[in-house]
């Protein structure tokens, strides 16, 4: 049994399967929009200078977004 | 038979769809706006084995959800305009997320051709796909495309007429997709409900409009309301299944429909249509090394900041050349109609009013041209997309969004930038709300118009502290910018921030014609509202600045003084005497004679009337008439300054005997001059800008607001300052 840990606290180069996507309304919108949908493959590819927004990749393309959206997204480490 | 066909060209941004549109219409491209929003209204023309097509471009959406102005529109010209065919633009190397648009397109039951495109960069990156059998399974015609080097252009394009002449007169067939046990028996019912009653159908497909319901489509649910009771109905539906989701599954029908769209994508996928060959050398590996570079905790912004720098400096040092030139050529327009005109007031309007009036504004092209051809390749380049992921943390705690900083860096956010390519660079910025804050504050940046009334100003008063003033009114015009748009966004343009859920595109090389075609659309726009409007403002100026007239008594008057001055000048000259004397005297006169001639006019007449409010901030009429001749151009505020005190022309560049004047004056203090300063730094933008903000708000009720906000600000501002200074 693997670990269900928020998005927002993965490390940059860390792997994770997606878990869970909460949001709704325009933000879930576009994030399903951009593929993160459970069971979607993420890694993440580095922070801002500031920490946030966070970049991330999927498979065929890096998008961002920030942390306070990522806490909508769980994910699972792999 | 050969009818004129109809083509749209439908895509995620990033996936070459713009490549593409250019590769197939070549220079038969015309670029407007939609009506009333500010989204690029794209069309061209291409002759396909002859035959005449006519191409929209939609703007680049990941899906046709109705949450950005791109995807309604994308949505209502597919809907509403029934083009013959629609072409999917997919990135082949992310082809997973680029059919989730394809298929929602399917779901309309366009005809659809899909262009799988950038097929050398997914082999590079050891993607194979077999076109064929997505062909297949998809039941729409596949072409691999490389828009770039164009091709599979002409195979493409040859597909699609073929297509939609197979299809012409058919009725749509719109793809039907599972939603699974939860959703599928409430669609039935609610797609007999939408048949029965004639719900829409004669524009969109029945199980389309009951999917929209279910994802709670404020776009259809708006449309649909005016419609009766079916509405009601289906709104309640919808409802009731996303109570009972969120009870059972803690999920939204949104939600599921996603995940189901997703599974119908990946089912078809794995039925050996991509396969990955993982040993190849990734090319966004070598994105993410550049990456670890630009976007590095202390180097990104340290290169950010260079970068930022440099356009500046390419611009306006470069663009001063051709600037040159443009300036040069007006000046001999100028001088030419002068000389053939006989002197009047047609001569006084062509030569003031339309030349130097159209003149001052097209002066500006070189700079708009290297400004929007160097934000082109950061955003062909796939920088700009950086440069917001790095600010977005910033900007967001005043409102706006990590976008937002183009624009304020070109509207002079380091001094001597320009508010007009400031405001059009807003475009970058797909959130409305937040675009609009941006381009209401960007004009409070310290732009190069302004810098010469602050040269003046600060000459004369702070000459031992000259470049710490500058600075500072720099500061002064980020602070204000970032301030007011916090308070813009918590008070008219509010509203929750707009999400970052953003793609950094790979890093690629710009193509020089991409580049051209950017970057000459957004020029030709500007000239072509010089043509218009402005030339229909710089008459309107040049009217309030000429009439009325002075009445022939006064013109008499100052004729009969010259005349005596002439006359002693003549005896003076017979008498061998000094003579200077008298010829500054004359000019005492001229300058004595065009002052009355301004204090006359419309201008000069409002100049006197605002002076009950504007003394408090220390500003008597001459400085009013300056300051109303600003609000057409910022540049004139020196020269209209000179005119009022008095002194005929004043070369902008030579504005000494001016500030001699102002020195001795004993009307300025200090006090007055921070506080015009800080007026002329935040007041009205100028008119160019105001008509540019218009442009990019979509109406003339921002463009107004600007003028009155920014002036309002200015004013109570350099009251303050003033009123304290003078204690």
């Amino acid at each position: 049994m693997s670990i269900i840990l928020p998005l927002r606290e993965l490390k940059v180069g860390q792997k994770a399967k997606i878990h869970s996507v909460t949001a709704s309304g325009e933000l879930g919108r576009r994030i399903r929009d951009m593929g993160l949908i459970s069971g979607a493959e993420i890694e993440i590819t580095g922070r801002a200078p500031l920490r946030d927004p966070v970049a991330l990749r999927l498979i065929g393309f890096t998008l961002s977004l920030r942390n306070n959206e990522a806490d909508y997204i769980t994910v699972e480490l792999l | 038979m050969s009818r004129k066909l109809t083509v749209a060209l439908a895509g995620n941004p990033n996936s070459g769809k713009t490549t593409a549109f250019n590769a197939i219409t070549g220079a038969r491209q015309h670029v407007g706006n939609y009506p009333g929003i500010t989204v690029d209204k794209k069309q061209g023309s291409a002759f396909v084995d002859g035959r005449e097509v006519q191409v929209i471009d939609l703007p680049g959406t990941y899906s046709l959800t109705a949450y950005t102005m791109e995807e309604v529109v994308a949505r209502s010209v597919v809907a509403d305009e029934r083009p013959d065919m629609v072409i999917d633009v997919a990135n082949a190397g992310a082809l997973e997320r680029n059919l989730y648009l394809a298929v929602q397109l399917m779901e309309m039951g366009a005809p659809l051709t899909i262009a799988l495109n950038m097929m050398d960069e997914a082999r590079k990156q050891g993607i194979r796909i077999d076109a064929r059998k997505l062909q297949s399974l998809l039941g729409v015609p596949v072409v691999e495309t490389v828009a770039r080097t164009g091709e599979g252009i002409e195979s493409l394009m040859l597909t699609a007429v073929a297509n939609a002449d197979r299809q012409a007169g058919k009725p749509w067939e719109p793809l039907t997709i599972s939603y699974g046990p939860d959703l599928d028996p409430v669609l039935e019912e609610m797609v007999a409900l939408i048949n029965r009653e004639q719900f829409l159908t004669d524009r969109y497909p029945a199980r389309w409009v009951a999917i929209k319901y279910l994802e709670n489509d404020e776009e259809i649910q708006r449309i649909g309301r005016p419609l009766g009771a079916v509405a009601a109905e289906l709104e309640a539906r919808a409802r009731e299944v996303a109570e009972h989701l969120e009870a059972t599954l803690k999920t939204y029908p949104e939600a599921v429909i996603a995940d189901y769209r997703y599974g119908y994508i990946s089912s078809i996928l794995r039925q050996g249509v991509v396969s990955r060959l993982d040993a190849l050398e990734d090319r966004l590996a070598v994105s993410d090394k550049i990456d670890q570079v630009l976007t590095h905790r202390m180097f990104g912004p340290l290169i950010m900041l260079g970068m930022l720098f440099l356009i500046y400096q390419v611009t306006f040092s470069i663009g001063e050349i051709p600037m040159g030139w443009v300036e040069a050529f007006f000046g001999w327009l100028n001088e030419a109609v002068s000389n053939i005109l006989p002197d009047g007031m047609l001569k006084s309007l062509i030569v003031s009013g339309v030349i130097d009036g159209v003149g001052g504004v097209m002066g500006f092209v070189p700079l708009i041209m290297l400004m929007f051809m160097q934000i082109a390749f950061l955003e062909d380049s796939g920088y700009m997309a950086r440069i917001a992921y790095m600010l977005d943390r910033v900007f967001r705690f005043f409102g706006l969004h990590g976008c937002s900083v183009m624009p304020f860096i070109v509207s002079g956010g380091i001094a001597g930038g320009c508010a007009v390519p400031g405001v059009m660079a807003s475009r970058t910025l797909r959130s409305p709300k937040e675009k609009l804050a941006t381009l209401l504050t960007a004009p409070f940046m310290a732009c190069g118009a302004k810098l010469p009334v602050f040269l003046l100003i600060v000459g004369v008063f702070f000459e031992e502290h000259q470049a710490g003033v500058m600075f500072s009114l720099t500061l002064v015009g980020w602070v204000s910018a970032l301030l007011v748009a916090k308070l813009l966004r918590s008070t008219v343009i509010r509203g929750e921030a707009t999400p970052f859920v953003m793609e950094l595109p790979p890093y690629r090389v710009p193509t020089f014609r991409g580049l051209m075609i950017h970057t000459w659309e957004r020029t030709w726009q500007y000239i072509k509202k010089a043509g218009t409007v402005i030339l229909a403002i710089s008459i309107l100026l040049w009217l309030a600045m000429t009439f009325p007239k002075l009445s022939v008594d006064q013109l008499a008057t100052f004729e009969t003084q010259r005349t005596e001055i002439s006359a002693q000048l003549e005896a003076a000259k017979a008498e061998g005497k000094e003579i200077a004397k008298f010829e500054e005297k004359l000019t005492e006169v001229d300058n004595l004679e065009s002052e009355e001639a301004l204090r006359n006019s419309v201008a000069g007449r409002i100049g006197i009337a605002i002076e009950p409010l504007t003394k408090w901030a220390g500003f008597e009429w001459r400085t009013n008439i300056a300051l109303v001749g600003g609000f057409a151009a910022k540049e004139v505020i020196v020269s209209t300054l000179g005119t009022a005190y008095s002194l005929g022309e004043v070369d902008v560049e030579e504005a000494q005997p001016l500030a001699e004047r102002i020195a001795n004056d004993p009307h300025w203090t200090p006090a007055n001059a921070v506080s015009l300063l800080l007026f002329v730094l935040l007041y009205a933008p100028c008119f160019v800008t105001v008509v540019a903000i218009k442009q990019e708000a979509g109406s003339w009720g921002w463009a107004i607001f600007s003028t009155v906000f920014n002036t309002a600000f200015a004013l109570a501002l350099a009251t303050a300052v003033y009123q304290l200074g003078s204690l």
